[in-house]
Parts: C-alpha cells; structure tokens; sequence
C-alpha cells in the first residue's frame, strides 16, 4: 500500500505547506470521491471507496505537524499506524520520581473523598494539573521545533536514528502526561468531556 | 440516470426537493404545501399521512404515530422514558422497539416509510412519471443504527437511498449553491426532535466539515413536554382537574402548546384556548413565560457547540459566518443564546424549515452529474471502536474523520483447532465499552482450524460516504476471505427489511384499493344525499313516473353503497345521475326564476 507521502506525491519530510497540502487534498478529493462516481458497478464502486478513504486518511495523517511525526515514526518502522490506540502508555523512566508526586496527590484526595476537593487536597491536584499541562504543551513544541532537522539530516543524508528515537521519546511522555492529566481531572470531577483522549494535538 | 430527488425525513416534518434550472425547489403537494407533517395515523379505511393524519392526533391517539424519528435505530432501554408520553403503545423490545397498531407491529422504519411513500408519490404527481432514487438528510449525530433504519425506510418506500446526507451539511450546501458563504461557516441546526452543530470551512466548492456535534433526543418536541408539565400543573391548581392520564386531553394541550409556541417566537404574548368537556381552558401566555421553561434545553445545546469548535481547533471568533437551520431556531430565546456564543449575530436567509431539503436536492443533483463543481467532504461524527479484554473500547477510527475512512485491525485465535472469532463493534467517546452505543456483533467464522495464534485475520471496517460501517474480513495466510454474521444490536435484519419491502407492496396495494374504495363511497353518498334534498324541494315537479325511476336507481345505489365493489357503486352513482339530470336542470332553471325576486338562489346553489 502507498504511503501517505506518496499519496500527495511528497518527500517523506516534515516541512509541509499546509494550504499546497490542503489544495491537494481538495484536487484528489475531487478525483476519487465516490459521489463522482456513481454510475460504475460495484467492484469498480469499491475500489472508488477505498482510494477516496485513502486520501482522506492520508490528508488526516499529514495535515498537522506532530500527527505528522507520529506518522512518520510509524512509516520509519514498518509498522501500522492507528489513530486512538486507548491502551494506557507506560510512564517514561524520567517521569517516574514526579508521577510519585502526583500518584501522592490522588492518594490524598482520595482520602478527602471527593468532599474537601475545593480544600488543599483540591489545590494540590489543580496544581499539579496545571503544571503537567504546561509540559505537555512543551513537548508538542519541542517535537515540531526539531522538524526542520530531520528534513537536513533527510536531504544530507545523514544518521536519522537518533532523533527518531528522541521524537519516539517526546511522544511517549507526551501520551502519558495527556492520561495522567485526564486522571487528575477525573479526580476532581472536572473532566471537561467524556470523551476518550485519543486526540494528540 | 433518472431524476433523484432530495428528501429532508424530518421529526415533524418532512418535504421533498429537486433541482429544476439550477436552483433548488421544493415541490408543493396538490394544495400547495411545502411541509408534510411526520404523522402516520391507521384509519378504520386505511393508512393516512400528513394533514390528514394530523386531525386524527386527538381522536385516534392510539392509533396515530408522530415524531417516530425519535425511535428510528433505537432499543428499549434508550427510549423508555418517553414512552410514557407517547400515546401510541411501545412493545417493549431490546433490539427493535415497534408500535402496536391493533393487532399489527409497526416498526419505526416502516412509519417512516409511509411518510417516504407520500412524498414519493408527491414527486411523481408533480413529473408525471416514477421516481425511485432518493437522497435522504439525517441529523449529522445519527449513529450508524439510526442511518441504517432510515436508509431501510427508503427501500421499505420503493426508494433506492443513494446517499444519507448530514442535515446541517444539506443546509450548506443549499446555501453554497447560492454562493453565500465562503470562509468558516457554523450550521446550529435545532429541529423538532434533533440538535446538530457542525463547522464546515467552504473554499473553492468543496464543503469540509472540520467537526460536528450534537443530540439526538433534544429539538422542539421537548420544548412541548416542558410547556404541556407546566400547563397540566395548571389546568389542575386552577380547575382542579388531572387531565394527564387522559390521551386526547393530552394531545390538545401538546397541539394547543405548540402553536402557542410558534405564535411567541413573533409575539410577546399570545393566548391559548381549549375547550374540555365541562369546562374551557383559557390562558394568558407570555414569552418570558415559555422561555424560563426552556432555558436549561436551550442551554444543553452550547456545550456541544463548544466541544465541536475544540475539535475543529478553533475559536469561536474565528467563525465567519453562523446560520440556523429547523424550525425551532425561530425562537428569539435560541438565536441570543447562539449570538453570545459566537460573538456574532446568526442569520437564516433561507427559510429554516425548508434549507435542508433543498440541500438534500443539491446533493441529489451532485450524484446524478448536475453539478460537478461543488463536493461535499463529510465526516462521521461518532468514535468507532472494538471492544478489547476487560471492556475497554479501542478506538479504530476517531469521530470527525473524513468519510468515507476505512481502519485495518488484525485479529488471531486463541485456542487450538478454533474457527471462530467474535468481535463487539461500538461508536462512541466513552472508554468503557458498556457506556458506548453497541453497533453489532460480528461472528467471524470458517477460520481453518490452526494452532492457536496462528491465523492472521484482517478485518477493514470502512466508514461509507453514508456514515454507514462495512465490515470485510481475510485471513491473510490463505488469502481466504472470512464469512461475517452480522448481529446488529439495534436494527433490523436483511431478511426482515427484504420482508418489509415485500410487505409494503402486499399492504400499499391494499391500503390504494382502500383508499380508493372510500373515495368512490364518498362520491356516492354526495350524489345520495343531493338527490335527497332535490327530491324534497321539487315535490311539485316530479312526475310519478320519474319519481319511480328515481327511487329505483336509489335503492340500487344504497345496496351498491353498502358493499365493496367500487366499479358497481361507480356505475350506479353515475346511473343516478343520469336519471336525475332532467330534474336538476329543470330545478336549476326555477331557482335561477326565483332569484330575480329573491336570494333564494344564492341558497339553493350552495346546497347543490
């Protein structure tokens, strides 16, 4: 199967022009979507389908900086990449000692039970909240800041590895904080939605 | 191809739309009516749709089903609080709940179809010839169950449903085709039975949705309920008398709050009037009034608007433009709460209650090569996942994801020797799979029996362009394709749908011979009834001769009259007719002598 790059005719590099992109992807809609296509029977019908999700999975893989860097990783390592895995991420060993910190702030609410969440237990919590958001957000940052990077290193032909396996890391601890974060707001029954954090950026 | 028309399947309305010149139109019904009401009543003669099922809301409650597209893909347990309310009985089945009709089981699908099948007719009244292809709007928060009953309505009606269209996206098409918008455009869509919110960005004749939001069970149905409690409350405090065990008290106060409703969307106050037995209802009613009592439902509707513009990534002033759609967006309480969210005052230039179908018509004209410069890029609007060890949900293919989107998922045996595997489909946010809407059951089966682990089975779950899921299943050592048992939870099955269809044209059959039937009686006694009154005013000229002719194709017809064979009552009405024409003519000519001294005429003609 052609990779995404492939699908908008790109170099496997990180630096892409949104709006050429989005132009693309609009161009390529028009060619494949099925309601263009109506006549045709229904071996043909199917394959129309599968093009047109093709794309549309592609234009959704590549539209966004770090979805792209989560792609890319994915493509780099021959394996499949799929939107919204739920399984919980495992800490990274750097975030250990500060998960401690937090994992005693739950403990204590839960001892409050619930009741004295507008107390210190509550404070505490919010802090903590508060400060793993900004991480959060710092990670995003780092990850497209190192993106012109590997685009060299892919035109010079240099040793890639490395900061594949850092974005790899970045990313990592990024999917963890996003869980704890929403564990913490669950404690203190502020989860914003109820929904799944499958979203990444 | 051959004309497809557009069809908005509403709560408490629909209508049907085509595309003629380039514009969109709706077409009007023999009376010139836009709007068929959502309302299907079972007659003593038959099956009724629209107004005429309407009038039957009151006297025959039981028998008389409206906004059943609140059932349409539903189980029991999501619709048994409102049961109560509705006046038609509910059987209480877990996967698809029916509607007891006399001794007969109505699903919802097939309500609906009956709505499908006058608009359908309408359609072919108005071309003269047969339409069979269709596209039918849906709320954009539909789930897949709720897409396919509709789509099973469609062919239960003798209609091909090429695609199932998101309303509010209808609506921006409709919009589009005028060349309206361009730039982030937010479509609030509040129905009679529905909410929907989605944000499309429109540039260069494509419409992409960026995210949709919304609530199926909210609209203007419970704006109703709210104001029926609270005048139930006070028919009781002021008469003394509970009328809300008492269905056709009910159903006066629904229709006499509704259009009280409507009047206060225009009005500051308005007054409601219904007659009971023993006693007259009479109630000074203020805006203010009705919008304390909807508040909080019109307020349930912004935090999806907020969750559909997090989605989006945007703000809500990076919007350019917000438009209301369905009738309930008439109400001054819903465009201030929409206009403080967006910062931006909302506009519906085209007439809310009919933009939908004309975007349904769009899309029809799209799909049959009218159009060729506009594309609609839809998304689906619920998280689609299986459910793994210990209940969790893992999510294959995440809400807001352009369709049609397929996702790929490899599957394995655990045991020696097993040839089956069975997966739990799901849509929803929630990571537990019991909180999230159960789609179906898929058995995968036929595996060669191998040593557990060893088969690698890739099912493709493929979201259509219709928001519809298809599952296909490999094994992707032999190359085999999996046969696939499909148990949707909430739905009908191939065969019952295929037994529908063979249905409808058994019961359409019989419900036209009926429909017929009563229209020839009715002709009948008109022509009975006016030979009657001819009789008793021209006593003086009629002969005896005459008069035995007359009584003679009288009794004859009465007899007709009685039994059911239309062509003996048709020939015997026009016998009667006959015999009397020399006297009409000869009574016609006398009344036209007595009113030139008199206005008896101006009598006499309007009995005639």
């Amino acid at each position: 199967m052609s990779d995404y790059f492939t699908v908008f005719g790109l170099p496997r590099k990180l630096g892409v022009d949104g709006e050429a992109l989005q132009r693309r992807f609009y161009e390529l809609s028009r060619q494949h979507h099925p309601d263009f296509h109506q006549g045709l029977d229904a071996e043909r019908q199917a394959e129309v389908l599968d093009q047109s999700a093709l794309v549309n999975r592609a234009y959704r893989a590549l539209r966004e900086p770090l979805a792209r860097v989560e792609y890319l990783i994915a493509l780099e390592e021959g394996r499949e990449v799929r939107e919204g895995a739920t399984a919980k991420p495992k800490a990274p060993r750097e975030l250990l000692e500060e998960m401690m910190e937090v994992q005693e702030a739950l403990e204590e609410a839960k001892a409050a039970q619930g009741e004295n969440l507008g107390g210190d237990a509550g404070t505490r919590l919010r802090e903590e909240r508060r400060r793993l958001e900004e991480r959060y957000a710092a990670e995003a940052t780092a990850v497209v800041g190192r993106t012109a990077e590997w685009d060299r290193l892919v035109d010079e032909g240099g040793d890639r590895r490395p900061l594949l396996e850092w974005f790899k890391q970045r990313l990592a601890t990024r999917a963890y904080l996003r869980t704890v974060i929403g564990d913490l707001s669950d404690a203190l029954g502020e989860r914003e939605d109820q929904h799944v954090s499958y979203r990444r950026h | 191809m051959s004309r497809i028309v557009g069809i908005d399947l509403g709560t408490t309305n629909s209508l049907v739309a085509h595309v003629e010149g380039g514009i969109p139109r709706v077409i009007p019904d023999a009376e010139g009516r836009a709007l068929l009401p959502s309302i299907v009543a079972w007659t003593g003669n038959g099956v009724v749709v629209g107004e005429a099922a309407r009038r039957q809301l009151a006297r025959n409650s039981a028998r008389t089903v409206y906004s059943v597209k609140r059932l349409m893909g539903r189980g029991y347990d999501d619709v048994k609080d409102e049961l109560a309310r509705l006046p038609f009985e509910v059987t209480p089945q877990a996967e698809v709940v029916s509607i007891r009709i006399g001794d007969r089981a109505v699903t919802p699908p097939e309500v609906s179809a009956h709505v499908l099948r006058a608009l359908k007719q309408r359609a072919e009244t108005y071309f003269g010839e047969p339409v069979e292809q269709a596209v039918i709007t849906v709320p954009a928060y539909f789930n897949d169950a709720q897409r396919q009953a509709t789509k099973d309505a469609g062919r239960i009606a003798g209609l091909e449903v090429l695609r199932i269209v998101n309303e509010p996206t209808a609506a921006a098409l409709a919009y589009g085709l005028q060349k309206l918008s361009q730039g982030i455009i937010a479509v609030y869509d509040l129905g009679g039975g529905t909410f929907d919110i989605s944000i499309l960005r429109v540039k260069d004749g494509v419409f992409e949705v960026l995210a949709t939001n919304g609530n199926t069970h909210l609209g203007g149905d419970d704006f109703d309920r709210a104001m029926v409690d609270w005048l139930l409350a006070d028919v009781k405090s002021r008469h003394h008398v509970d009328l809300s065990g008492d269905a056709e008290a009910l159903q006066e106060i629904r229709l006499g709050a509704e259009a009280a409703k409507c009047r206060l969307s225009f009005d500051e106050r308005t007054v409601l009037t219904i007659p009971f037995e023993g006693f007259t209802y009479h109630r000074d009613i203020s805006r203010t009034e009705v919008e304390a009592l909807v508040e909080s439902l019109v307020a349930a509707t912004l935090g999806p608007c907020r969750q559909a513009l997090a989605d989006a990534s945007l703000r809500a002033d990076q919007v350019d433009e917000v438009v209301l759609v369905g009738g309930s967006t008439r109400m001054p309480l819903v465009q201030r709460r929409v206009e403080e969210l967006f910062g931006r005052t909302p506009h519906s230039r085209m007439n809310p209650d009919e933009v939908v179908a004309l975007g349904a018509a769009v899309q029809a004209q799209i799909l049959a090569g009218g159009i060729t410069d506009m594309l609609l890029l839809d998304v689906t609007p619920l998280s689609l996942g299986i459910e793994t060890l210990g209940g969790i949900v893992s999510v294959l293919i995440a809400r807001n994801t352009t369709i049609p989107t397929l996702a790929k998922e490899h599957f394995t045996t655990s045991v020696d020797g097993q040839t089956t595997v069975d997966m739990h489909v799901l849509q929803g946010e929630r990571e537990l799979a019991k909180d999230n809407r159960s789609l179906a059951r898929f058995d995968l089966a036929g595996i060669e029996p191998m040593p557990g682990g060893m088969p690698k089975i890739e099912v493709t779950f493929l979201i259509d362009a219709n928001g519809i899921l298809q599952v296909q299943a490999r094994e992707l050592r032999t190359g085999k394709a999996a046969s696939i048992e499909v148990k949707p939870t909430y739905g009908l099955t191939e065969d019952q749908v295929e037994q529908m269809v063979e249905d409808s044209f058994t019961y359409a059959e019989a419900d036209v011979e009926a429909r017929l039937l009563i229209e020839t009686q009715t002709e009948a006694d008109t022509v009975l009834n006016h030979v009657e009154r001819a009789l008793r005013q021209a006593r003086d000229i009629v002969g005896a001769e005459e008069r035995a002719a007359i009584e003679a194709a009288r009794a004859a017809l009465r007899a007709a009259r009685a039994g059911t064979d239309r062509d003996q009552i048709r020939e015997l009405t026009t016998a009667l007719n006959q015999v009397t024409a020399p006297l009409a003519d000869r009574l016609m000519e006398s009344a036209i002598k007595d009113a030139v001294t008199s206005k008896r005429a101006d009598r006499l003609l309007e009995n005639s």
